[in-house]
Parts: C-alpha cells; sequence; structure tokens
C-alpha cells in the first residue's frame, strides 16, 4: 500500500528524515541555536574565570590590559562587524536567489575573516616579542608581576579559542562557497547559509565582548 | 513556517549602529568615570550583541522556540556566574 | 496483524550486510549497536579495575599493588565507567534505538552526525586508552589541582583530552535528541501523549547540552596550565584551585542526573508495562524529569563543603541540594502508586525495575545526610560517599539500563533471551551489589577514608564482605552478556509485542525495518493506554 506520508513532491535537498523542506529547516535552524547554546557554556567558562580574576586582581589586570593594542582591537572589531554585515547579506542573497551577489559577499566575508586572523597573528608576535606570553621567559612589572600573567594567560587562551572558532568558520564558509558555486544553494534550499550565517555572527558576538574586556580596562588610569 | 526576509537597508542600519558603538566604547573608555566604566563598556557591548542577535540572526522574525533556546542559553550562563560568585563574595563575610 | 509476525523478512539487522553497511550507516539503530558494543566493552574494562581496587582492599595492608599503582586504578575506574560507560550507555544506546520509534519518525534529525558523534565517542575512547595503556593516571577522575596540573607525572593530557573529545559526542547526542522531539513528532503525538521515556530522554539532552561544555573548558585548561605553564590555577600566581571545582563540579553534578534520568525513563516504561497500567502521575513525572534537570544544576557546591567555599555559598548549595530531591521522591512515590491494584508480570525488566526504585532510594536518602554540611564534615571523603553513589549509579542507574536492555531486547535483536537465567543474573546482580556495597556505608561512617590503599586491621572484616560482594557482582553481569550473545544466535524469535505493551515501538516489527514503519503512525490515544485490548493499539 502506497505510503501518504512519502510526499509525491520529495525533492533533492529534502532528507528522508523529514515530511517537507520547512520541517528540515526549522530542525536545521534549531539544531544550529542548540549548537550555540553549549558554545555559549563553553566561552562562559571561560568569561566566569575572567570575572574572578579580575574582580580579585583589578589592578594587575589593568596594568596587563595597558599592554594591548587597542587600534589592533578596534580595528578588529570593525573587521567583524562588518564581515557580519556581508555575511547577512549573503543569507539575503541566496534567499533571493541572487547567486552571483552570493559568491562576492561570502568570499568578501572569508576575506575580512582571514583580515581578522592577520592582525591577530601580529599581536601575538608583539606580546611573544615583549615576552608576554605567560610561562619561563615571562617579564612584567614585578608589582604585578604574579597575577598580570593570569591576565595573559586568560587573554592567550580566550582570543585563541575564538580564534580557533574563526578558522573553522573559514573552513565551514569555502564549504558554502563551493555549494554555491555548485548551483546547489536556491531560494527554496538556502538553510546551509543561513545556518553558517549564525555561526558565523555568534563568533563576532564573542568578540565584540572580548574587545573591551581585555583592551580597554582602566584606560581613563593611563 | 514561512520565512522572513529581511530588508538589506536594515542590516545596513544595524551595521552603522554597530560601528558607531564600538568607537563609543573606545572613546569612553579614555573618559574617567570610575566604577562605571565597566559598566558602560558591557552595557553598550550587550547592546551591540543584542542587536547582531535580533536582527543580523533574525532571532525577532524567530519562533518562540527559537527565543527560549537563547534566553535559555543566557540564564544558564547567569546561573553558573552568579552562584560562582555568590562563593566569592561572601568569603570574607564574617565567618561563626 | 504484526502481532504475530515472527522474523520479518525484511529488517534493519539485515539490510544491508558488511563491515561498510555498518560503519557508514546513517540509520539510529545500527549505530545505537555500534554504541552498545563500544560502551559494553569499556563497561568491562571498568569494572577489571574495579576488580583489582576490591583485591587490594581485602588485606589491610595494601599489599596487591603499590599506592601509587592504587591511585591509577581507582583513577581509571572512575574515569572509564562515569565518561566512557554510564553517561553515554542509555542515551547512546536505547535513546538511539527508541527515540524515534518512540515518536513515530524515521529516524533522527540528524543522521549523519548521530554517526558522527560515535566516531567522536570511540576517538576520545582511545586517546584515553592510550592514557592507560602507558603508564594510566593517577589524579582521581576528579582531576584536582594542583596535582593535576603541577604534581602528577601521569598521562594527564592524553586523558583529558580523550574526555573532553568525547564529550562533543554527548552534546550531539543531546543536540539530535532535542531537535528530534521538538520537531519529528508523529501526527497527533503531542508532548502529553509522549512516553515519559522521552520526557527522561529530553530533559537529559538539555543537560548535555549545558552541561558538557563546561568540563570541557575545564579540561582544556587543565591542558593549558600542565602543557604551556599557563597558571589559572596556580596559587603562587594568584590563581585558585577552588575555581576549577566550581568549573568541574557545575557539568559533573548535572553529570549523575545525565546517568540516572535515562534510567528513570526506563523504569516509568517497564513498570507501566507489567503492571499493565499507565503510569500513576503521567505528568507530575514529566515535570519531575524536567525539575531535576534545571535543579541539578544549582547545586554543584554540595562537592566543595569543604574545599573551601563560603560557608554561605555553602549553605545555599544545601538547601538546594534537599530540594532537588523532591522530584526524584515523586517518581518513587508514583511507580509506587502505579504498581498498587495493577496485574504485576515479575519478569525480568520488572525484576530490575524494583531493584532500581529500592537501591535508588536508599542512594538518594543517603544523598540526603551528606547534603547536610554538619553530616558531610565527617563522612566527606569517606567510604560512605563512595557507597552513596554507587547505589545510585549501579543500583540505581546499571540496573535500569539491564532493565530496558532486557525489556527492549526482542525489540532490538528479534530474539528472546533465556528468562529463567536471565532471573538468576538479576538475583546475584541484586545479592553482590548489595553485598558489595552496604558494608561500605559502615565503613564510611566508622571513618575509613577513600581513595586509600591501605587501612587500620580493624575495617578488614568489612571490606572482605564488600570484595566478596564484588565477586559475586563481576559473575553476575558476566552472565546476560553470554546468554545475551547466545540469544542472538539461537534465541526464540520474538513477535512485535511480546510483553503486550503499549507503544509505538511495539507496533513495529521485530526488529524494525530500517525506516521503522510501514506506514506513519498518526497518534490518537494516551501514552499508557492499557483500556483496550492490546495488540499493538494501532487506531
Amino acid at each position: 500500500m502506497p505510503d501518504a506520508s512519502i510526499a509525491v513532491n520529495h525533492p533533492a535537498s529534502l532528507a528522508h528524515q523529514f515530511d517537507d523542506p520547512a520541517q528540515q529547516r526549522d530542525a536545521a535552524t534549531l539544531g544550529m541555536w542548540v549548537f550555540l547554546v553549549t558554545e555559549i557554556l563553553f566561552f562562559g567558562g571561560l568569561f566566569l574565570t575572567y570575572l574572578v580574576y579580575r574582580n580579585a586582581y583589578p589592578q594587575a589586570f589593568a596594568a596587563g590590559s595597558h599592554e594591548m593594542l587597542v587600534w589592533a582591537g578596534t580595528v578588529n572589531t570593525c573587521v567583524l562587524i562588518t564581515s557580519s554585515l556581508t555575511m547577512a547579506l549573503a543569507v539575503h542573497a541566496a534567499q533571493t536567489g541572487n547567486r552571483a551577489l552570493l559568491l562576492r559577499l561570502l568570499v568578501v566575508t572569508m576575506l575580512l575573516g582571514c583580515a581578522f586572523l592577520g592582525i591577530k597573528a601580529f599581536e601575538y608576535y608583539t606580546e611573544y616579542i615583549e615576552h608576554h606570553v605567560p610561562g619561563a621567559g615571562f617579564e612584567f612589572d614585578p608589582r604585578y608581576f604574579a597575577q598580570a600573567q593570569l591576565f595573559f594567560s586568560l587573554y592567550f587562551v580566550m582570543t585563541g579559542l575564538h580564534a580557533l572558532h574563526m578558522i573553522i568558520g573559514l573552513g565551514i564558509m569555502s564549504v558554502m562557497l563551493w555549494l554555491s558555486y555548485r548551483g546547489v544553494i536556491t531560494p527554496e534550499y538556502h538553510n546551509p547559509i543561513e545556518v553558517s550565517g549564525l555561526y558565523w555572527h555568534f563568533v563576532d558576538i564573542v568578540w565584540i565582548f572580548l574587545y573591551p574586556l581585555l583592551y580597554l580596562i582602566g584606560r581613563h588610569v593611563q | 513556517m514561512s520565512e522572513h526576509i529581511v530588508p538589506t537597508r536594515i542590516y545596513y542600519t544595524i551595521f552603522l549602529v554597530l560601528i558607531a558603538c564600538t568607537l563609543l566604547t573606545w572613546r569612553v573608555a579614555y573618559i574617567d568615570l570610575g566604577p562605571m566604566n565597566t559598566v558602560a563598556a558591557l552595557a553598550i557591548a550587550v547592546f551591540k550583541a543584542t542587536i547582531v542577535v535580533l536582527f543580523f540572526m533574525h532571532v525577532k522574525y524567530s519562533a518562540r522556540l527559537t527565543w527560549a533556546v537563547v534566553l535559555g542559553g543566557l540564564f544558564w550562563f547567569g546561573i553558573m556566574i552568579v552562584l560562582t560568585m555568590g562563593d566569592y563574595l561572601t568569603r570574607t563575610w564574617r565567618t561563626f | 496483524m504484526s502481532s504475530t509476525v515472527l522474523a520479518p523478512p525484511r529488517h534493519y539487522l539485515n539490510d544491508g550486510f558488511g563491515v561498510k553497511s555498518w560503519l557508514l550507516t546513517r540509520d539510529h539503530k545500527r549505530i545505537a549497536l555500534l554504541y552498545l558494543a563500544t560502551i559494553t566493552f569499556f563497561f568491562f574494562i571498568g569494572g577489571a579495575f574495579a576488580v583489582m581496587i576490591r583485591l587490594d582492599l581485602a588485606t589491610p595492608a595494601g599489599d596487591l599493588v603499590s599506592d601509587d599503582t592504587y591511585n591509577k586504578l581507582f583513577t581509571m575506574h572512575g574515569i572509564v565507567m562515569v565518561f566512557f560507560f554510564l553517561i553515554p550507555s542509555i542515551p547512546a544506546t536505547l535513546g538511539n534505538f527508541f527515540v524515534p520509534l518512540m515518536i513515530g519518525a524515521k529516524d533522527l534529525a540528524f543522521p549523519k552526525l548521530n554517526l558522527a558523534s560515535w566516531y567522536i565517542y570511540v576517538l576520545g575512547g582511545l586517546f584515553t586508552l592510550y592514557a592507560l595503556v602507558s603508564g594510566g593516571v593517577d589524579t582521581g577522575w576528579t582531576f584536582y589541582v594542583p596535582f593535576s596540573t603541577v604534581a602528577s607525572t601521569t598521562k594527564v593530557v592524553p586523558a583529558a583530552l580523550g574526555i573532553f573529545i568525547t564529550g562533543f559526542s554527548s552534546i550531539l547526542t543531546g543536540l539530535n535528541f532535542i531537535v528530534t522531539i521538538h520537531r519529528m513528532r508523529a501526527p497527533g503525538m503531542t508532548w502529553f501523549r509522549m512516553p515519559l521515556f522521552l520526557w527522561s530522554m529530553y530533559a537529559t539532552s538539555l543537560i548535555f547540552v549545558l552541561g558538557t561544555p563546561v568540563i570541557a573548558i575545564t579540561l582544556l585548561l587543565i591542558a593549558a596550565e600542565r602543557l604551556f605553564h599557563f597558571g589559572f590555577f596556580d596559587p603562587a600566581l594568584g590563581g585558585d584551585p577552588v575555581l576549577m571545582q566550581h568549573l568541574f563540579w557545575f557539568y559533573s553534578h548535572p553529570a549523575v542526573y545525565i546517568m540516572v534520568l535515562p534510567a528513570m525513563g526506563v523504569v516509568s516504561e517497564i513498570v507501566a508495562a507489567f503492571c499493565r497500567k499507565p503510569v500513576f502521575g503521567y505528568s507530575f513525572v514529566a515535570f519531575a524529569s524536567l525539575a531535576i534537570a534545571v535543579l541539578g544544576f544549582l547545586v554543584w557546591g554540595h562537592h566543595m563543603f569543604v574545599a573551601g567555599e563560603s560557608v554561605y555559598a555553602a549553605m545555599i548549595f544545601s538547601i538546594l541540594s534537599f530540594m532537588v530531591a523532591i522530584p526524584s521522591a515523586v517518581k518513587v512515590f508514583n511507580w509506587t502508586a502505579t504498581m498498587y491494584k495493577g496485574s504485576i508480570a515479575w519478569d525480568t525488566p520488572m525484576l530490575y525495575a524494583i531493584g532500581f526504585i529500592g537501591l535508588f532510594t536508599i542512594g538518594g536518602l543517603t544523598g540526603l545526610f551528606v547534603a547536610s554540611i554538619g553530616i558531610d564534615v565527617h563522612v566527606t571523603d569517606t567510604y560512605f560517599v563512595v557507597a552513596h553513589f554507587h547505589y545510585i549509579m549501579v543500583g540505581g542507574a546499571i540496573m535500569g539500563y539491564m532493565g530496558g536492555l532486557h525489556y527492549w531486547w526482542p525489540k532490538i535483536s528479534g530474539r528472546l533471551y533465556n528468562e529463567f537465567l536471565a532471573k538468576i543474573a538479576a538475583g546475584i546482580i541484586f545479592l553482590g551489589f548489595n553485598l558489595t556495597f552496604f558494608p561500605q556505608f559502615v565503613l564510611g561512617y566508622l571513618g575509613m577514608p577513600r581513595r586509600y590503599h591501605a587501612y587500620p586491621p580493624e575495617f578488614q572484616v568489612l571490606n572482605v564482605l564488600s570484595s566478596a560482594g564484588a565477586s559475586i557482582l563481576g559473575v553476575g553481569y558476566l552472565i546476560p552478556l553470554a546468554y545475551l550473545l547466545w540469544s542472538l544466535r539461537y534465541g526464540k524469535l520474538a513477535t512485535a509485542n511480546p510483553w503486550g505493551a503499549v507503544g509505538l515501538e511495539w507496533t513495529t516489527t521485530s526488529p524494525p525495518p530500517t525506516e521503522n514503519f510501514a506506514e506513519t503512525p498518526i497518534v490518537t490515544w494516551d501514552a499508557y493506554d492499557y483500556r483496550a485490548p492490546v495488540e499493538g493499539n494501532v487506531a
């Protein structure tokens, strides 16, 4: 007996466990949001650690923060915000079936991501040659020598983990670029772009918090 | 669920607001507001994150379940912060 | 109609043969069996460590193994049992198999992610096995700092990495279940028509998703401190070791609810089926599952009463810990009320379910003892605590798992297991378990500390009883391994619904076809509708 639940109109982009494209889209979006919640808790542990130690050692954290390159952090914040714009516009292009624009916007988003990583790499290099990497070669104002290492440990792990997520984001965008290039993305099936966009914006949001918390502590007391 | 296509002018507007807020954060950091510096910086960051979530991530146009997931995640992060800081902030209270 | 069919010609087990059809499967049922094989492997590894521990503790002098080796034994026992057996056990096997079936779906929301989660689990397991065979870890499964970051010379980083990686497996499983339950219920399957096992799996999935990332970051920070000397928890730099405990227990307390909630879900299913009655107070049990998941996140400080947290925080955590016992008690009362005037069948699944109810109650009540700060300062880090959590984890969770395995074995394999042998094994397990762990309550009360490889001679009698019990328990677990495997080839063929139970999983063949149902079911009845004559209860 023919199964009425297997719709006659079953496009190739519809996975077998779903009844219709709307269910598939809702499931994918919900799935990505649940994953982003895990990321909130993941970075959250780091923010908690930051909060505990900054609360305990405000001057050491301010001293550490003064060594940050504010221009690099500010420029990087603007770079990421711009990449979020281009990502949102890319989703729009996918929704409206504008394949050429979609491809261009994905490329721009990725270039901005690479720019971010480039500036970050430069910052890491600067911190390395200034002996601000915690551990054996660390050098700092003796008043804050111990606790500034906590600041820098947090700085490297928080921005390092963030950068790792950026790199993964670039990987995801490459896949999106490939899917768009091959014409898999259509107004009826643009969900991968939307869902990748959610991930990208989340990585931007983490940076939106990292910027003031790491770069701008006690700047009014120069 | 029908899909809502957000007009691009909204994206451009949000982008400009985000850039403006970033520059504001930067400038305000150099003005002495005492303890309010941190409050201001975080408040602006929260505002920026909120508009990214609502508009770039389409939560404003999403199902209630999406709202519940986002708010739930933030609430759980809040639990971790509040109960842990509850320990740290009361350690030096009078013990008996 | 399907109720009398034996050995359906097409089902998920004969739908494709060969290694590739298993290792590249997207079928949630096959993935469940992949998990079943690997967690069983880890169970016996963890069990081997337990045997060594109990052998050493049979004599007071600690002469079987050195103190360093003993530290490794209890550490690896804990790590393997907690992270590689208990946490995945019911969700990854019974959950993966039955969530789509009970919900009336063809598969989970993300089948490829489901397969990926198994590979991730195996990868994490390999890292940990490497740590095991290349010298072991001796920090305790709790990885407390600064010992794990500064002083331990053992394979902390590989073990921590193994757990970190396996955590992603948990997260993906939980994510899959949440999306499936929200978005893929069959027509007519409202939330309050779902079997209680699904409510338990949903609550468990919330914990997977909200808690696991925090232990992930904790282990990462420990690894960073150990590898790069980033001193997050180093007191010499102003770091606080207790902060690590906050981060660790934020996950690891809810983790114990990951371990027990699915077993509670299984018990609900078994009690309903074997009393032929709806579970008493269905919505209370459903909400209790959610309450346990939520409240379980608010109590982690009760592991740190003597660690140095503020006494005010300790009091808050203590009162919240008393509160989290309430929804569990509600469930125990409701299961008991379900049995009242029920038509009880004493088959093996029911024996395990009743075992769960009794032993979990003892474990839970003793939890209240340790939740009370005044008592805890005396019994913390003694065998009282060890007995408490083993009553819940083994007397509770593992019994629930065994019950579920037996209850659903005919559906999974298409075969019936040997009921006589099964009852014997259940009895041996119950006896062995109590002989192992009840003396430990007394030992703890008398002051014997945990994690010690030697002890004062006056504790020997109780220790010998405990070790004797452990050997009986070990035999008890080997028997089901034997007859379940035997039944795969030689067991009697099972019908679609050998227990006469109500539930969508019983309306399809044993074993089910790959797509689960010949037609998408349309649900118009409540979860445990035993009023109508049961032959599948298809509308």
